[in-house]
């Protein structure tokens, strides 16, 4: 075997305090194969008794280079790497990234496409919502919870599977509109989802939002304050929570948001208490914006009629000479855009999911940077629990809502 | 550039003597290292932009000087803006002053930045790999790190394939 260096106490020096060396205070690793993680995340604690003095989380065990890989790709074919960052959140990987591609080359989109994105990342943000949900509560022994969250989230996941024909990875989301247009079902699919889930969301704050155990463990623990986290750049509902009004849906509209008639909720406590209750809100605030937009959404293409960057229907290539030359163009080659960087975000469930993308005018982006809110919102964990229990820690780490293939990237 | 932006470009060109460029509505101010802690405290503190979106590097290689941007994405919440700020570093031995005293969110972005490009930050707090093993070799988003596979090592070869693993292979 190669020589495997020793682990000393030496390259944490700087991390934990003083009475750590001496042995006053303990070092406790968790995880990464720790069940109240989420993931595979390590964190160094040191303890004193019961009680958090620091703790260093040790990223990176999903890091798979999804930005290398990218540019190593099309612009289309870079695509689906996005879909294996935030697996929570998948809709809204290829949103953003789609987004991006978009800004770079100034292409439109047809209205129905818009539409349709807004009503799939709505419904990508309740099911990632419900995972939260069920997690946290499972980790605070609402076990229950954990089964009612899933089994609407795998109603939403439905959904995906019929337009898509992905439950996770979907991809649907593509430059210049969507794939192609939803089956005649989709309509009745959504419309049973929004039948029944304001009367599932009221259940389940029957069973958590007033229930004592469930409160006395949530309220005035995890206190984050708005200028913490301002600097440690969280965003999200994280934010809202500290009593920030910022949400991109609503300071830079996407997608057609300024259409629809939604609030966002800001709470000031900061607590982990504040952070739920801020995204069980955020669960029926999605669901006001899926029903107007289903209300009116638009007859008429799905996908921009701009040869040169959106591969021709599948009817026109079988008829026209053009269509195919611009299809097999567009599936060997790529587009080219131009040598330019551009920045574009969008409000992903846990924050500002921005994309940096350059150009070097060729069909191969030059770098993809993928701005991913787990990973600022995990950066202020050491500052909150500092002082609080160790039971508390994972009520604390449940309510930031990390997702570590986010993280890790 | 949109009106409200102009007073903070024209502060930043006074004070530092920034260039900039615009493509799409951003706009990409550049700035020299040393006066990038700076230039970012100006912003923060004269023109409100509270929140560093992001912070990372492009690698222009085979370019040498500049080789790197690095670039810091800042919005204001109070004025809905955002402005770039980017910073040319040579290739041989980059070196950026950090920023980890104005914006927190930097520590954990600079050590990214070091683990993948390279890029030191000089008073940087916590200067170690982020994303990788702490005894990998190179920095992988750099263009002349190939974009290769790994060899899996098992306990029966682990020596073996050890001795020619210096990077990932092509």
């Amino acid at each position: 075997m190669a020589q495997l260096e020793e682990v000393t106490i030496d390259q944490y020096k700087h991390l934990v305090s003083e009475r750590a060396l001496t042995g006053e205070t303990m070092l406790l690793n968790m995880g990464p194969q720790h069940p109240s993680t989420h993931g595979v995340l390590r964190l160094l604690l040191e303890l004193d008794g019961e009680v958090v003095v620091n703790c260093v989380p040790d990223i990176g065990f999903l890091h798979t280079g999804v930005e290398k890989n990218m540019e190593a790709k099309t612009y289309q074919k870079a695509e689906v790497m996005t879909d294996r960052l935030d697996y929570m959140n998948t809709m809204g990987n290829n949103l953003a990234y789609v987004m991006a591609v978009e800004k770079l080359v100034d292409l439109d989109v047809p209205p129905r496409a818009q539409a349709l994105r807004v009503i799939l990342v709505e419904l990508q943000r309740i099911a990632s919502h419900l995972v939260w949900l069920g997690t946290s509560g499972l980790d605070l022994a609402a076990m229950s919870m954990f089964l009612f969250c899933f089994r609407e989230r795998e109603q939403i996941l439905d959904i995906f599977e019929l337009v898509s024909g992905q439950r996770m990875m979907t991809t649907y989301i593509r430059p210049g509109g969507v794939w192609r247009d939803v089956p005649v079902e989709f309509e009745t699919a959504v419309r049973d989802f929004i039948k029944i889930f304001p009367k599932r969301i009221d259940e389940y704050e029957k069973l958590l939002t007033k229930n004592p155990l469930f409160v006395d463990r949530m309220v005035d623990i995890g206190y984050l304050s708005k200028e913490t986290a301002l600097s440690y750049g969280v965003t999200g509902p994280t934010l809202r929570a500290s009593g920030v009004n910022w949400d991109l849906r609503k300071a830079r509209p996407y997608c057609g948001y300024e259409q629809y008639d939604f609030e966002v909720p800001v709470l000031h406590e900061g607590d982990t208490y504040a952070r739920y209750l801020v995204r069980i809100e955020e669960l029926r605030q999605s669901l006001r914006i899926v029903e107007q937009a289903l209300n009116k959404l638009p007859m008429g293409p799905v996908r921009s009629d701009n040869r040169k960057f959106v591969p021709p229907p599948r009817s026109e290539i079988g008829v026209s000479m053009e269509a195919l030359i611009h299809h097999f163009k567009l599936w060997t080659e790529g587009f080219q855009a131009p040598k330019a960087s551009i920045y574009s975000a969008i409000e992903s469930p846990r924050g500002e999911l921005g994309v940096l993308l350059e150009g070097d005018g060729g069909p191969k982006p030059m770098r993809v940077h993928m701005r991913t809110p787990s990973f600022d919102n995990l950066a202020v964990l050491p500052e909150i629990v500092k002082g609080t229990l160790v039971a508390d820690l994972v009520a604390i780490l449940a309510s930031i809502d990390i997702v570590l293939g986010d993280i890790d990237r | 550039m949109e009106k409200s932006l102009e007073p903070i470009v024209k502060n930043l060109q006074d004070k530092f003597g920034a260039t900039y460029e615009e493509f799409r509505d951003e706009v990409h101010c550049f700035v020299k290292p040393e006066q990038i802690v700076d230039a970012l405290i100006t912003l923060r503190d004269e023109h409100r932009f509270e929140l560093l979106s992001a912070q990372t590097a492009v690698d222009y290689y085979p370019q040498t000087s500049p080789r790197f941007h690095v670039i810091y994405q800042l919005t204001s919440l109070a004025q809905n803006l955002s402005v770039q700020l980017r910073v040319p570093v040579n290739g041989d031995n980059p070196k950026v002053p950090t920023a980890a005293n104005v914006y927190k969110t930097a520590v954990w972005r600079e050590r990214e930045l070091l683990d993948m490009f390279g890029i030191e930050f000089e008073g940087h707090p916590d200067p170690r790999r982020i994303l990788m093993p702490e005894d990998a070799d190179g920095h992988p988003l750099r263009k002349d790190y190939p974009l290769g596979y790994e060899e899996p090592q098992f306990t029966f070869n682990f020596d073996e394939i050890d001795l020619r693993k210096p990077y990932a292979k092509e």
